[in-house]
């Protein structure tokens, strides 16, 4: 059966969304602090297992263990950043990228220990479920709900980063951190708080991602080539970028599966790859 | 003197006096951990004679990892898809073998020069890019020829594996035995052949180059060191080592799995590396040695959970022992000498 164009760009808008809400935090950190976190999809996956555990095990309402894997997911964070990461700032990424993979294998092999190895079972409310169709496309109500989080976070970032003062305070430090310094702004502090918000989402992601794309302990490695794509393609710290990289990423990966799953995900990789040729900094990065 | 042999962040003691050249030759001098090392290697059939198997496994490894050291340690190129050359090697030998040709050294040099080939043609890409560009390229290139491995079935037997290879006898005397030994024997000449091919080549002057790069790489631009040539000419060296490692690999199991090409593998030989310590060419097999052992201990007791420990490891080496294994110790040599001269 050949899937039309219309489910195939549906389909793939609500997964690009879904990348970007859990990407859009590593690529604002990295363009931050320049700290490459291989572990971004640990704080996903851990997300992802607060949620589940809550309807699970205590019956809490789906829609209200997102915010609860937000903040959860954010105060981890912000422990890991105060401990682990904030010594490793000045070291080269090579340091930043052995660390973060040791976490990498510390939270899947805690997560096989904690939850075992298998799929988590998710148990989606009823108004979330479902499909309609509509002009000839089949719109699943969990995928709209998906995209429409998309949007809410895009625009709740895009309102922070340019309307308000810490969203200014933001944008110096990504453009000269020590001129922002300079001019009494505590960085540090900043990239902290930053930092428990881009995870946060990230946590969010993995929570709102479950019904789509699963959640085992492998959850970090599978997709931490997605979320690293994202950051490197749309260029680091650049919100815009992020989202259009995360739909491209999505509808590509999706299209590709539907109409010539013989090759896999190799196109999506070579054209990361020569992508990164033509614009090395990315789509949308500066230098 | 510095206490480890090809490779010293210039101690005061070695100041430039008389020609380079003679500088460089009294710096490449073996000395002696260097021969007892290698004699304790030699020496492995008669002290383990039951674990040929898993020795031959360290001895690969731990080439794979010297072929990183030369390009990070030394280059100071960070990769994150270094087992693309490692697989490249790895099923160029086992095609090679199965289609015929089953003469194993002519096959190993093969593989090896085709995965050097490979890392030829990548390294006008690689040398254009750095940073995160630099991460994403080397591992997306690992991630487009594990995805053609796994889904090129008619070719590479996909998930399967490159089943059916037979080799001849090692120069038609020896043929791979139940225990090991002549994979053990094999394995440890290539190994200490790589060894000296690299040995050489970090005590050259290219090799002095390399190490200033990495260093300053503008202060060497300055001087009218050509950085990308020889950027490019250490990841061929490289691509081309890793590709002997990995056909070794095959030639001694006689089977390829398509994990030779997955991330796990690059991780890994990342891993042994930063262990052992990188910029020390020992610290290749030393961290390959350790990391095996300790992984075949706590794979045995903790079979679902030993990743844990090994990425503990690696967080506690990062924070605490940037030098690795073999760094430690040399820090710890130097402080001795230095305590003993007072």
């Amino acid at each position: 059966m050949m899937v039309s164009l219309g489910n195939v760009l549906f389909n793939g808008l609500a997964y690009g969304m879904l990348l970007f809400v859990i990407s859009v935090g590593l690529s604002v950190t990295m363009g931050l602090m320049g700290f490459a976190n291989l572990a971004h999809g640990a704080f996903a996956m851990l997300g992802g297992y607060v949620a589940t555990t809550l309807m699970n095990k205590a019956g809490v309402p789906f829609l209200l263990t997102l915010p609860i894997a937000f903040v959860a997911v954010a105060a981890a964070s912000f422990v890991l950043e105060r401990g682990l990461y904030r010594r490793l700032y000045r070291a080269g990424e090579l340091d930043q990228v052995l660390l973060t993979i040791g976490l990498v294998f510390m939270a899947v092999a805690g997560a096989t220990y904690v939850w075992g190895p298998g799929q988590q079972p998710v148990r989606m409310p009823d108004y979330l479920t479902g499909q309609w169709t509509v002009a000839g496309i089949d719109v699943g109500v969990y995928r709209l709900f998906l995209i429409l989080v998309g949007i809410a976070v895009t625009a709740a970032l895009v309102l922070g980063i340019e309307r308000t003062r810490f969203g200014a305070m933001i944008r110096a430090a990504v453009d000269n951190p020590r001129m922002a310094q300079g001019c009494g702004i505590n960085v540090n502090r900043v990239f902290s708080l930053t930092f428990m918000a881009g995870s946060g989402l990230a946590g969010l992601g993995g929570a709102v991602g479950i019904n789509l794309i699963g959640l085992d302990p492998g959850f970090p490695i599978k997709f931490m080539v997605y979320f690293l794509i994202v950051v490197a393609v749309g260029g680091l710290g650049s919100i815009k970028g992020s989202l259009i990289a995360a739909l491209l990423l999505g509808v590509f990966d999706v299209g590709g599966k539907y109409y010539v799953p013989e090759v896999g995900a190799f196109i999506i990789y070579a054209v990361m790859v020569s992508l990164l040729l033509w614009r090395p900094a990315g789509l949308f990065g500066r230098r | 003197m510095v206490s480890l042999p090809a490779e010293s962040p210039p101690a005061s003691d070695t100041a430039p006096r008389g020609r380079p050249v003679t500088r460089l030759e009294r710096r490449s001098r073996w000395r002696w951990h260097e021969i007892l090392f290698w004699l304790a290697a030699a020496s492995c059939p008669l002290v383990v004679p039951d674990d040929l198997v898993l020795v031959s496994q360290v001895l690969i490894a731990g080439l794979f990892a010297l072929s990183l050291d030369l390009l990070l340690g030394y280059g100071g190129i960070v990769s994150l898809g270094h087992a693309a050359f490692f697989g490249v090697g790895a099923y160029a030998a086992g095609l090679l073998a199965r289609h015929g040709w089953g003469e194993p050294v002519s096959g190993l040099l093969l593989s090896g020069a085709l995965a050097g080939l490979l890392g030829f043609a990548l390294s006008f890409i690689i040398v254009r890019v750095r940073g995160i560009a630099l991460l994403m390229v080397t591992l997306g290139v690992s991630l487009v020829l594990h995805e053609a491995a796994v889904k090129g079935y008619a070719v590479t037997g996909g998930d399967d594996g490159l089943q059916g290879i037979v080799l001849d006898p090692l120069f038609g005397l020896f043929s791979m035995d139940m225990w090991g030994r002549t994979a053990f024997g094999y394995s440890l000449a290539v190994a200490f052949a790589g060894f000296l091919l690299a040995r050489r080549l970090v005590s050259s002057p290219f090799g002095l180059a390399l190490q200033g790069m990495r260093e300053n790489s503008r202060r060497m631009a300055a001087i009218g060191a050509p950085l990308r040539r020889h950027s490019a000419l250490i990841y061929t060296v490289s691509a081309a080592l890793a590709g002997v490692a990995g056909a070794l690999l095959t030639q001694t199991t006689e089977f390829v799995s398509v994990e030779v090409l997955g991330f796990q593998r690059s991780a890994e030989v990342l891993i042994m590396l930063i262990l052992g310590g990188a910029g020390h060419l020992y610290g290749a097999f030393v961290g390959a040695a350790v990391f095996m052992i300790v992984r075949d201990q706590l794979a045995a007791a903790n079979p679902e959970y030993w990743f844990f420990w090994l990425g503990l490891m690696l967080v506690l080496v990062v924070l605490f022992a940037r030098g690795g294994i073999i760094g430690g110790i040399a820090t710890i040599a130097a402080r001795f000498r230095k305590g003993g001269s007072r």
